[in-house]
Formats: C-alpha cells, structure tokens, sequence
C-alpha cells in the first residue's frame, strides 16, 4: 500500500510539472488563438505570413538533409575508423547544443559581413550571404548539426562491426556494405535524429535572428515572424503562427513516439 | 587451395598477436588452429581473411600474393563466432547475400539458395528471421552464407563457441561430414583439443603468438614436439624428470629399480576405464588410467604403496 501510494506520489509530481511548465503555457496559445478564429486565419494569410513559413521550409528542406548525411558520415568516422583528432570531432559535434545561438549568429557575421574572412571575397563576386538565404541555411545547420550523429553513434557501437565484416568477405564492395547493411541497421536511429533534427529546424530563432536583418516578406522565417507580429501588437497573428508552429511540434513528437517502440525492437 | 602464411607478425599496441609465424595449409584438408584463448590464433584467422593487415609476413592463396588483397577480393567464406547474421535479412536474404552483391542472376540465386539451405537443413526456415532461429540454426546458416558464393577457402572463427555441449558435438561431427561433401579447403579456430582432434586433417598449435607444431592429430599426440604441446594436447603430467600421459603409466605392486613410490588415494571407475589418483612420496599428485581389466586383475586397492614406470615418456629441453 506504501509502495502504490508512493508510486503514485511520484507519478503526480512528473505530471504536475509536466502541466505546469509544458502542457499550461500550451494551452493557453491555443485558447487564445480560438478565440478569435478568423483573425487568427486573416493573420495566417497575408503574404508576409505565408513567405515566412515558406522560408521556414526551405532553410529546413536544404539543412536536414545536409546535416543528416554529414550526421552519417560522423558517426561511422567516430564509431568505425581511428584517425588522428577523433577526440576533438568528437567533442566539437556538441558544441552547438553547448553554444547559445546568438553567438553562432555573430560569429557568422564575423565570417560573411563585409569585414569579415570571407565577405570581402564573396561581395566582390556578387555572392550575398549575409541578410540572405544562404547565411540563414549555414546559421540553421550549425544549430542542428548534433542530433543525427548523436542517435547513430550508440546505435553503430551497439550493433559493432561483425555484420560488416561479413558483408566484406560476401564480396560486398564498402558502398554496397554501407547500403545493404549499415544503413537498414541504423535506420531507426537515422529517422529519430532527422526528426529531432527537423525540429531544431522549424524552431530555429536566435542564430537565424541575427544573420537574416528579418526583412519581412524576404528574409523573415515563421519564428521571426512571431516576434514582429508581437512587437506590432499583433497579439492574435502572433498566437495563429504559434500554433501552426506548435501543431508541427507536436506531429513531431507524435511521429517519434509511433517511431520509437519500432526502434527498440530493432 | 592451399593457403600458405610466410614470417606473418602482427602486434596490437605492445601485444605480440603473432610472431614470425609461417605455416602450409593443405588444399582440400579441413585444419585446425589451436591454441589458448589469447594465443593469436583467430588473429591469424582474420589475416588470411584480409580483415587485419599483417605488420610483416606474406599471405599467398593459391600460389598467388594475397597479402595486400582486400577482403572482398579473397574468394574466402568466413563464419564467425557470434553468427554475424544480417538481423534486418530473412534467413534466405542472409544465404542470398554473396550472389545478390555478385549480380548474379534471380533464378540461379534462388536454385543455388535452395540447394544450401537443405544441405544445412534449414529448408524450411527460410522466411524466418535470425533472431528467430536457435544458436545451432545461426550458425548452420552462417555457414551456408559463407558457402554460397562456392568460396576458395572456408574460415570459421571459433564456429562452435557460443554453443551449448550438446549442440557442439552435433555440429562438429556435422562439419566434418560436411567437408567430406563440399571438399573446400576448411580453416577452423578452437580452444577445444578434442574438437581438434575429432575432426581434422591437421592441427597447428599456437601458443603465445608463436607457431609450436603443425601435424596430423595423431602426430600431435604421439610425438609432441614440445612440453607445450604435450600438455595441451591430451593430458600430461611430470613424473620425476619426465613428462607422462594417465594412460602411460604402469604401475606395479613390486618396488621396480629406477620407479617413482607412490601411494593410492583414490580409485574412480569410470565405465570401461579405472582412474587410480595416487600421491608420490613428496605428495605430488599423479594420476594414472588404466583399462578395468587391468585394473581388476592387479587387484590394487586405496592405500596401497605402488611404484610407477611410464611406459612412454618424454624429456623437453626447458624453454
């Protein structure tokens, strides 16, 4: 009887927490934002609005599958071969979750502004970086670079390097191995992080923030957007983005948790 | 095809794996490697295989230089201890495999997949998948897989390993008929003296990354080239100077010129044979077999004072 109770002591904590902190503030946009249902759909549907999500999809569309197959390529580095700074990859792989955006998004003004290593070269060219797609994409890479490596590197010591071996003497050529039998191995570790990875992509703010120059209607993404409704006092369009914004969180999380019982089974 | 390994060394860090090791394996003999666990016998294993690089020493399959070859290159089917099965492949897509990555066409894939999975008799788990089968149904078809693409050379690394006793012997005896059917020229890693000695052409024992003798098993028993060998192979023990099998003990109730006393402690019989457990007069412990004819006959009973000639000994220069 002590048990259950205590048992159930915990599970009201986690959950009270849970409530408070995730599920209220949640709730509320999503209250907020029903109220007034047709200005929430007026605010989802200007030009700017509808720019910026699609913003939001391109830089996501170019940077998770960049950082996925990067994500591959890292993991088997780490995993499989041994090499002279594997230490240091290592380490540096995590430095994104580590780093506060806004420093990655003045570091790359440091690299790409007119001042900076590369900008002089590049506006000489007529290349555009800065206040631009391409600063945008670099920024959000750097942000979600972590998360496909970090699920694929347990999963490949795990599984270790036998079935590899044995593809090899089979005759299997290192891309044949690598598509036959690394790849389906680690499939499911692979899909977890491109989700996580996507995440990080849609929700992308402070990096983003400083490299763009949230150009409305030009450089502006989703969550960009949300700030400049709010700041114009734009209270019900701020909310309608959220939601659209929370709603993919949570298709998200949905996908992953349907994922995830078939990954432990692998 | 023969395989022959010359002056092969390998180090991992300031372990010695293998030192200077050269050896001729037969073409079409099933042989054995043994060895003690660390001794560097499944290293030499995977050199053949080409999945380590040797530091020094040449591999050459078949008269021809193989040392810098890659695996896929070999022709070789190698069978590993823990399975290696492809988890996410059906036990036909596992067998498939090496004729799939050759592009060989579908139908003679599905003949050739056939015509392995009854000779290791798993014709009717072919749509299961390898977390579904026992270790036993693993291996056999692990060994199909290797045997698949008709490979050279076939390497098992401790095939028998992870198996429980009774599976072991099956599969051991079942190896051998197997060999005597597909006739490829067989390398197979063990600790196991007996499955060694059960099975094979030829033995070459390792020891401490050094190559101590290769021989038929009855050569291996019979004249041991070294202590090492003598007491791995088979049992062994010191009698006085010597080194002396049970088996070649004799022992008389009379004292005998030259003969060690010892004293009976116990007696076990063990169906045909008669374990006699004696103690020497400095309290070595010495055990002696002897057939349950012999041993009634002599009529020897616990306690009795005994004194022990061996019947064939032998003496090594100490290294």
């Amino acid at each position: 009887m002590k048990r259950v109770l205590s048992r159930l002591g915990l599970r009201s904590i986690a959950l009270a927490y849970l409530a408070v902190i995730l599920v209220g503030p949640l709730l509320i946009v999503f209250w907020r934002t029903f109220q007034d249902a047709s200005a929430a759909w007026d605010a989802l549907t200007t030009p700017e609005t509808i720019h910026a999500f699609k913003l939001t999809l391109i830089i996501t569309a170019i940077a998770v599958p960049v950082n996925t197959v990067f994500g591959i390529v890292c993991a088997l580095a780490i995993v499989r071969k041994r090499f002279w700074g594997k230490g240091l990859l290592n380490a540096f792989i995590d430095l994104p979750l580590a780093l506060s955006p806004v420093v990655v998004g003045l570091a790359l003004f440091l690299l790409y502004g007119d001042d900076g290593w590369f900008g002089g070269w590049l506006s000489e060219h007529g290349i555009q970086v800065l206040f631009a797609l391409p600063a945008m994409v670099i920024a959000t890479i750097f942000v979600s670079l972590p998360f496909v490596a970090r699920e694929v590197v347990p999963t490949l010591r795990e599984i270790g390097d036998d079935q590899e071996q044995a593809a090899f003497t089979l005759g299997a050529s290192g891309w044949q191995t690598f598509w036959r039998i690394t790849l389906p191995s680690i499939r499911w570790a692979v899909i977890y992080g491109v989700i996580l990875t996507t995440a990080r992509c849609l929700g992308e703010y402070g990096a983003v923030a400083v490299v763009s120059g949230r150009l409305q209607g030009e450089t502006e993404t989703a969550t960009l957007r949300v700030q400049e409704r709010w700041e114009a006092f734009d209270v019900a369009g701020a909310y309608a983005i959220s939601i659209v914004l929370a709603m993919i969180a949570i298709l998200v999380l949905v996908a992953m948790t349907a994922i995830r019982p078939k990954e432990e089974r692998a | 095809m023969s395989i022959l390994v010359r002056n092969v060394s390998k180090r991992f860090g300031d372990f010695v794996a293998l030192d200077d090791v050269s050896l001729d394996v037969e073409s079409g003999a099933l042989t054995a490697l043994l060895g003690p666990s660390g001794s560097g016998k499944s290293t030499l294993l995977r050199i053949v295989a080409g999945l380590e690089t040797a530091d020094a020493g040449e591999i050459l399959l078949a008269g021809k230089d193989a040392t810098a070859l890659a695996p896929q290159k070999r022709n070789v089917g190698f069978v590993f201890q823990h399975y290696a099965a492809f988890k996410h492949m059906t036990v036909r897509e596992n067998v498939a495999f090496g004729l799939k990555v050759r592009k060989r066409p579908k139908a003679e894939i599905a003949d050739r997949v056939d015509e392995l999975l009854n000779l290791v008799q798993l014709q009717n788990f072919g749509h299961r998948y390898p977390v579904q089968l026992s270790g036993g149904q693993r291996q056999r078809m692990g060994l199909a897989r290797a045997l698949a693409p008709e490979p050279q050379v076939l390497l098992l690394d401790e095939p028998f390993g992870a198996l429980d006793a009774r599976v072991r012997a099956e599969l051991r005896e079942w190896l051998r008929q197997l060999h005597d059917v597909v006739h490829v020229t067989t390398v197979f890693v063990t600790h196991d003296q007996d499955e060694a000695m059960e099975i094979s052409d030829q033995i070459a024992v390792i020891n401490h990354g050094k190559l101590e003798q290769v021989g038929s098993p009855r050569e291996l028993y019979d004249e041991p080239a070294t202590e090492f060998v003598m007491t791995f192979v088979g049992d062994a023990q010191p009698l006085g100077d010597v080194l002396v099998r049970p088996h070649d003990l004799e022992l008389s109730a009379e004292p005998i010129d030259g003969a060690v006393e010892a004293m009976i402690v116990r007696v076990t019989l063990l169906g045909r044979d008669a374990k006699v457990e004696l103690h020497d007069t400095s309290g070595a412990e010495i055990v002696a077999l002897m057939t349950r004819a012999d041993f009634d006959d002599a009529g020897f009973w616990r306690g009795q004072n005994v004194w022990l000639s061996p019947r064939h000994e032998r003496v090594f220069e100490s290294a």
